[in-house]
């Protein structure tokens, strides 16, 4: 029986990072398969190979048998692939139908025929979508079924569709789950890209797991389940020489209950959080990509309007305050730092254009009397940094976007140190650094900890947080889903606490 | 009343032609998504060259020169001059993807550097000021509809009395229109001008659609230029002329709403705007507030507009950012 589509041996690089290692992997008509794996473990990578966004480096492509070269999303429509991105391509201003007119060179130009085309699709599936009605007015969910119906009218035969859940409430989920069981039917291949395991058990046939861009095994989803998958997903744990002290003496330091954000759209991203960090201690933040993290990095940092909820901070031998309500500035002096390293670096935090001097001085530009800055502080401040943290850069006044990516990091995180906060907080500080220089900001926060200070640590590698931490949160969803002591949790633990609240019990239940 | 209405809007309408070419330009332009600040220097070319093109034209055919023959070659030279420039523009942000402000403003400088290049020099070389033939001025500036028409009362002035390039740009804003709203191309172009990303994911050039607007919006532009040049200064080239045209112009389209049919109307309203001061002279207000009039009623429009917030009077969503296809 020849397949839907095959992938053989397929290798991707991006420099010197492998994102896809020979992998191997096929779908049947008629089958939905999830692809399951990490953040970073190659999955959107592999299938924007099939849409025609990226072009492998090494290996083939088949399609109903035939190989194929898909250099572009033309020619990955003219094989009958049709793939739904997480962030849609869709043109605010048109009505749904011009959407799906778009690219598409059949005969007249006759929009009333393309809504009558939409129409046809959506009865047969079961979509409710008005052809007249402009993107901008509808809902995530209907701006995701006009993605899929511009797919289907094109005919695509094998869908590809990349975290389509992320952005759906439950009830649209099912809806969603209904609509592919029907194409599903109608003899289409689907694959669907998640991390969420409990909706691979529900909606999936096999499941293909990547981890670090291999293909690791394709199983039946009847036949597996979700601790196996979980191993899976993350692998034998890998042992790490960080010296790790017990923490001494820890003292509430941040004590937040109730915490609920919401996004300018009313979306929940943070759902009741509640935790305590302790001074002294490494409390390590763990979750999938956009569960939460910065949003509560952001909410105790004051940068994010709050719903609900209490952040009470307690320093060293003065009485408790209440951090909500205060401005960001009065944040910081009490002692709060955060240090945030976007997927760009430079992104938040650091002006590219500005050596460390200047960089420094973001800190304290409103501390100087008269009008004119202090620029002798700073200077003390990154010759400090550069010394201790061996920033490798020619001078001081050297712009810090020409700076290697340890080094920006070095001086940004040594920056929120500098200036001796009672809680740091740091999110991805390791992001993209290599072993040796990741291992200076662990020792870095180690010695922060043994300072008493309370560092918030929100990492990728959970093999790190395991080995840094002395308590790991989960994050899944913008909820808590549940603080284990990084002393005795196993990477599986971890891994079902970030795919399910509740690590799978409350799917059970 | 003491002014004459019909001479009013007949004046508005000819000093507005120049405009409605410039807007229309820059609508399509800016309907790519690129934002081309140099319309100015644009219409400078284009009224330098239309100018000199149908001087040398009438230079080289003596006594026998072809009214028809002039005014093409002038809105030929024009075109082409405004595409060169445009082309220009479009090589280094859309290919090279330097910063459309910038670039537009360099290209400003430049159009009006050549343009006053071109210009004196004609002026220079003939001694005096430049013009061309008597004979061929007509057929410029001349009515080109029956006389009967023209004597209907009023609706005569006000409807038949222009000259052809006057119906020629009333033509083509409509032509543009359409083309905008009723075809696959159109719907592409926009496309593009809103998310050159989704344009490229449904396999439609980008920077094709970029390049051809923004060339053929230039050169589109810079005929403005040339009509003004050969019909409002009487084919004489005065260097001061032409000086804020393209910014009026600019003005326009975000006045039109990037949408020709409003420029029809709305040119007419600035053409009306910018010789107020001549027609309903206020003898307590200086004329240098009423040469400000179109800038504030712009600024009115943009505040009534942004308070408005109706998405389809939005400019293109992508306008004046650069196109990385591996920013995906």
């Amino acid at each position: 029986m020849t397949h839907a589509v095959e992938l053989k041996n397929i290798t991707k690089r991006f420099g010197s990072v492998v994102a896809n290692d020979k992998v191997d992997l096929y779908v049947d008509n008629g089958v939905i398969m999830s692809l399951l794996g990490e953040n970073g473990s190659g999955k959107t990578t592999l299938m924007n190979m099939l849409a025609g966004i990226y072009y492998p480096d090494e290996g083939q492509i088949f399609v109903n048998g035939k190989e194929v070269s898909i250099r572009d999303p033309k020619d990955a429509y003219a094989n009958g692939i049709g793939m739904i991105h997480q962030h849609f391509k869709l043109i605010d201003v048109f009505t749904a139908a011009q959407n799906v007119a778009l690219g598409i060179e059949d005969g007249k130009y006759d929009l009333k025929k393309v809504a009558e085309g939409v129409r046809e699709i959506s009865e047969k599936y079961g979509f409710d979508i008005d052809p007249d009605k402009k993107i901008y007015s509808m809902s995530v969910s209907e701006k995701q079924t006009v993605e899929i119906i511009k797919v289907l009218y094109r005919g695509a035969n094998i869908l590809i569709l990349d975290e389509p859940t992320a952005v759906l409430t439950p009830q649209e989920t099912d809806k969603l789950f209904r609509i592919l069981k029907a194409m599903k039917e109608d003899g289409k291949a689907i694959i669907l890209i998640t991390h969420k395991l409990n909706e691979v058990m529900a909606v999936s046939d096999v499941v293909a797991v990547l981890r670090k861009g291999q293909h690791i095994k394709t199983v039946r989803t009847a036949e597996t389940n979700p601790q196996q998958l979980t191993e899976m997903m993350v692998g034998r744990a890998v042992t790490l020489n960080i010296d790790r002290t017990d923490p001494v003496d820890p003292k509430p330091r941040l004590t937040i209950a109730g915490l609920t954000c919401r996004d300018s759209e009313g979306v929940s991203k943070l759902e009741d959080v509640g935790f305590i960090a302790y001074g002294g201690e490494i409390l390590g933040i763990a979750g999938i990509a956009g569960s939460g993290q910065k949003e509560l990095l952001e909410a105790i940092a004051g940068l994010r309007h709050i719903s609900s909820g209490s952040i009470i901070y307690t320093p060293e031998g003065k009485s408790p305050a209440e951090l909500v309500g205060k401005t960001p500035m009065e944040i910081k002096d009490a002692g709060v730092a955060l240090a945030f390293v976007p997927e760009d670096r430079l992104g938040m935090g650091l002006v590219g254009g500005m050596g460390m001097t200047e960089n420094m001085m973001l800190r304290t530009w409103n501390k100087g009397k008269g009008m004119f800055i202090n620029r002798k502080e700073p200077e003390k401040v990154a010759e400090q940094v550069y010394e201790f943290l061996e920033v490798v850069t020619p001078s001081i006044d050297y712009p810090v976007r020409k700076l290697s990516g340890g080094n920006v990091q070095k001086v940004l995180v040594g920056r929120e140190i500098a200036s001796s906060p009672s809680v740091l907080m740091s999110a991805y500080a390791v992001r993209g650094l290599d072993i040796n220089t990741s291992y200076i900001i662990y020792n870095l926060m180690e010695s922060q900890k043994a300072k008493g200070v309370a560092v918030i640590f929100v990492g990728e590698d959970l093999d790190v947080l395991l080995a840094l931490c002395d308590r790991i949160l989960v994050l899944c969803g913008g909820r808590v889903s549940g603080i284990v002591d990084a002393r005795t949790a196993t990477k599986e633990e971890v891994g079902l606490l970030m795919t399910q609240v509740g690590g799978g019990k409350e799917a059970n239940a | 009343m003491n002014f004459n209405l019909a001479g009013l809007i007949k004046a508005a309408v000819l000093n507005g032609t120049p405009l409605l070419f410039g807007t229309s330009g820059e609508i399509l332009t800016e309907k790519s998504g690129n934002l081309n600040l140099g319309v100015e220097g644009l219409m400078f070319m284009g009224g330098a060259f239309g100018l000199a093109g149908a001087f040398w034209y009438d230079q080289l055919a003596g006594g026998n020169a072809s009214g028809i023959v002039a005014v093409l070659i002038a809105l030929l030279c024009a075109f082409l001059a405004g595409c060169f420039g445009s082309l220009i523009f479009s090589f280094l942000t859309i290919s090279l993807r330097a910063n459309q402000n910038v670039t537009g403003l360099a290209l400003t400088i430049f159009g009006t550097g050549v343009g006053q290049f071109v210009g004196e020099q004609l002026r220079l070389k003939v001694g005096g000021n430049i013009s061309i033939s008597n004979a061929l001025k007509g057929s410029f500036a001349n009515p080109v509809l029956p006389q009967s028409l023209q004597d209907i009362p009023f609706l005569g002035q006000v409807l038949f009395s222009y000259n052809g390039f006057v119906y020629l740009g009333i033509a083509m804003a409509i032509v543009m229109s359409l083309f905008l709203n009723r075809t696959r191309r159109g719907l592409y172009l926009k496309a593009v001008g809103e998310s050159p990303s989704t344009a490229d994911a449904a396999g439609i050039n980008v920077t094709k659609y970029k390049y051809l607007a923004t060339v053929i919006g230039g050169g589109i532009s810079a005929i403005g230029g040339m009509v003004y040049t050969m019909t409002i200064a009487g084919t004489v080239w005065n260097h001061t002329a032409l000086s804020g045209e393209g910014w009026v112009a600019v003005a326009l389209v975000i006045f039109c709403l990037w949408k020709p049919l409003n420029a029809l109307w709305g040119s007419v309203l600035f053409g009306g705007l910018m010789i107020m001061y001549l027609r309903v002279p206020v003898s307590f207000i200086p004329s240098q507030i009423y040469k400000v009039l179109p800038y504030i009623v712009t600024a009115i429009v943009l505040i009534i507009v942004s308070l408005r917030q109706k998405r389809e009077d939005q400019p293109p969503a992508s306008l004046g950012l650069p196109y990385f296809r591996e920013e995906r």
